[in-house]
């Protein structure tokens, strides 16, 4: 393992199987009558948030405080753009208060990246979600509600994804989500296939390790997971596409179209749907979509992520694990 | 006055000769000429150079003297080699009148490193939407005979077509930042591969070919010229080569660092790479080293954006824009077109100096190295290999791409009007 997890780019195989591994054995804990173990009893998190996420900000929390951290949560929603310096600031206070990792969201592709490789702070840099760029928990906890799906919850433990075909659906341009799928599926051994109108495809994907495809329905049938992405109302006015019906006629997920998916496959979104727009509220309801699961898990991979980058003295996994280089 | 001889210099990277500056001109040039009481300036394997003159600098006064004044920028181009420097427009207030067209021109004037020819706005305020009194900056003390908006495209056709005709009066050029607008909103680096990937705004390829495609078009209905900024594409490079065949009277200028650098540097993150227009693919610079050499882009223009270090010191998309480039141009210039073969010296005084003074109409530079010139000149040794350490600037600014780079050449002398303004790497 790095010392930071800035990109789902940046794990090889065996450090996403691990992170997997770890957290089957994060979401025992959940199960038990006490949520709470002490392997980061004494370090201090921060959660760094300039952009607003209640749910990616919560689940950390949620994570880190099962893990028996001191938690502090930073809200800058608003004032990075803006005032560049305010990034730069912010990080060097919370690295004089003996900060041990942060937790950051940030609406600038890279802003993590350059908190990490600027020699502006000392502490693990964990990347929420920046910008355009990368989320790579949401990819991890993605990969870890397919796993467990599709291969199988005990079964799975040192699988990877190999063979499984995964579509991902909608405003690949703009999601950082899309990006960081895209690079873990690929390390896991599945095949990609992202659909999205042409506009909302960013010029250069043709050197992504995936297909593209402009044909949502003849792509449903070859498909073991269908991931829809959020698309915002506000993308209409810019042009990507006419109007929002008829980018819900060739790029929702209706019951019609689910019907065309095989028997054993799902439906995931990483939330906040909208409802009617990507996703119809019988698709969302029904027991292939995983989304409320999918919130579940992203708590046990945010607590793997975050033993695995702090070192915790206490055992987490009981079977063999892979060498681990800090 | 006094007299100078520079001792077995290679004028223009030829034999070594002789070059005596008397007063404010070349006196005399041979081989073993008398120094008779002047000062000699052993030259030995070096190579003299008229003085570079620089059509696209940023000095920031008026408005932003925490990035650059007028003193500390020619002082930076003095450095490099620079006898003359055209100062764009978009200073606080901007350049879009007479007074501070002639004050920035006075500035340059007194401090005397190097003469400061301001280029004025074509429009007012920047804004596009009104043109700016163009021949009452011409009139002024200051003489300006460029024309830009640079930082800012003007994309209002009817206005550019304008600005063309009108400047035609006086002998005028409008120099394009050519940038469509709408498609570089949110443009935070070249769009391609690497855009997709890092997950930044892309300002594509097409948003400078078209405008270029237009403006030349224009100017051909016009009958007026135009001057393209810091060009940074293949296809950008295809369209001026399509325009200067048909005749039309269009001069384009490439960067030292989009001679150099690719998009691939954005992977850093780091935002000294942030640039208008942004880094380009490896295709794209050797389409433009290419061009440079066979004459379709006239000139090196450095682009000097002097940005102070909070400005850089932070996430990419919050940073500004440009990178400073006075002080290290020639030793780009070198490694990109000399030891690639690509262009001589002789060349490279072509395009740093001869035709950048000949497009803003700079008289007295960019003059042939013989008797009876004005004495602008730089000495430069091209054997000199060293790391760029930008705490030797003596830019105000920091913002180089360079740092810890390895490159060629360093300026040892520069005279401006048998003045020395820089001996032996230092400035007087």
């Amino acid at each position: 393992m790095q010392r930071h997890l800035i990109s789902a780019a940046d794990l090889t195989r065996d450090d996403a199987v691990l992170i997997l591994d770890t957290a089957e054995e994060m979401a025992r804990v959940a199960d038990r009558p006490i949520k709470k173990l002490p392997t980061l009893r004494g370090r201090t998190i921060v959660n760094l948030f300039f952009e607003d996420s209640t749910r990616t900000r919560i689940s950390f929390e949620a994570a880190e405080k099962r893990l028996s951290a001191d938690v502090i949560n930073f809200t800058a929603k608003g004032s990075s753009v803006s005032k560049g310096e305010s990034l730069k600031d912010t990080a060097q206070t919370l690295e004089a208060m003996g900060v041990d990792a942060v937790v950051i969201r940030h609406g600038a592709s890279g802003a993590p990246y350059r908190l990490a490789n600027s020699g502006w702070i000392d502490a693990a840099v964990i990347n929420a979600g920046d910008g355009t760029h990368q989320h790579p928990t949401q990819a991890l906890l993605d990969a870890f509600t397919m796993r467990r799906r599709l291969v199988g919850r005990d079964a799975g433990l040192g699988q990877d994804l190999s063979g499984k075909r995964i579509t991902l659906v909608g405003d690949v341009l703009h999601s950082r989500v899309a990006r960081s799928n895209v690079d873990l599926l690929h390390t896991l051994g599945a095949e990609v296939t992202l659909v999205a109108p042409p506009t909302l495809v960013p010029v250069g994907v043709g050197t992504w390790p995936c297909e593209v495809s402009y044909d949502l329905d003849s792509t449903l049938p070859k498909s073991d997971a269908v991931m829809m992405l959020r698309v915002q109302r506000e993308r209409m006015n810019a042009a990507f596409f006419p109007t929002e019906r008829e980018y819900s006629r060739r790029y929702g997920l209706d019951g019609d179209r689910m019907a065309r998916m095989p028997e054993h496959a799902i439906v995931m979104h990483p939330g906040p749907m909208v409802r009617g727009m990507e996703i119809t509220a019988e698709v969302a309801d029904s027991d292939r979509c995983t989304v409320v699961e999918q919130v579940a898990n992203g708590v046990s991979i945010r607590m793997a992520v975050l033993y695995l980058l702090l070192g915790g003295n206490e055992p987490a996994v009981t079977h063999a694990r892979t060498t681990e280089e800090k | 006055m006094s007299k100078i001889l520079i001792r077995g210099a290679k004028v223009l990277g030829g034999e070594p000769q002789d070059v005596l500056i008397d007063g404010e001109t070349i006196a005399a040039v041979g081989t073993d000429l008398d120094a008779g009481g002047a000062e000699v300036v052993e030259a030995d394997g070096k190579v003299l150079l008229p003085g570079l003159v620089d059509l696209h600098t940023h000095l920031r006064e008026p408005g932003r003297e925490d990035s650059e004044t007028v003193l500390t920028g020619t002082r930076a181009a003095a450095s490099g080699g620079y006898t003359a420097v055209f100062a764009m427009a978009n200073t606080f207030p901007v350049a879009d009148t007479a007074g501070v067209v002639e004050q920035v021109y006075r500035l340059g004037r007194d401090h005397g490193y190097c003469d400061v020819q301001p280029i004025g706005a074509v429009t007012v305020g920047l804004e596009g939407k009104k043109l700016a009194e163009l021949g009452a900056m011409h009139e002024s003390a200051a003489g300006v005979t460029v024309f830009s908006d640079d930082g800012k495209c003007v994309d209002d056709a009817v206005i550019m077509r304008r600005a063309l005709e009108y400047v035609k009066a006086f002998g005028g050029v409008v120099a394009q930042h050519a940038q469509e607008p709408r498609l570089t909103e949110g443009a935070q680096m070249n769009e391609g591969v690497v855009s997709a990937e890092l997950g930044l705004g892309g300002w594509p390829a097409v948003a400078e070919e078209s405008v270029i495609a237009r403006d030349v078009l224009l100017a051909e209905h016009v009958g007026s010229r135009v001057h393209i900024c810091h060009l940074s594409t293949a296809g950008s490079v295809e369209i001026v080569r399509w325009a200067k065949s048909r005749g039309i009277d269009v001069t384009a200028e490439v960067t030292p660092h989009h001679l150099l650098l690719t998009e691939e540097m954005v992977r850093t993150y780091n935002p000294v790479y942030k640039v208008n227009p942004p880094l380009r693919t490896e295709r794209d610079v050797h389409a433009l080293r290419e061009a440079l050499a066979d004459g379709t882009i006239d000139i090196v223009a450095t682009d000097h954006a002097p940005h102070p270090h909070e400005d850089k010191d932070c996430e990419w998309a919050a940073a500004a824009m440009g990178m400073v480039g006075l002080e290290t141009a020639l030793s780009v210039v070198q490694a990109t077109m000399v030891e690639t073969g690509l262009l001589d010296w002789a060349g490279v005084a072509d395009r740093m100096s001869a035709k950048p003074a000949r497009i803003g109409g700079a008289r007295g530079h960019g003059r042939p190295v013989s008797v009876g010139e004005p004495a602008n000149l730089t000495l430069v040794d091209t054997a000199y290999r060293g790391q760029v350490d930008p705490a030797g600037f003596a830019s105000r600014s920091r913002n180089t791409p360079y740092e810890g780079r390895e490159l060629p050449g360093r300026v040892t002398h520069t005279w401006l009007r048998g003045k020395a303004t820089l001996v032996d790497g230092k400035l007087t």
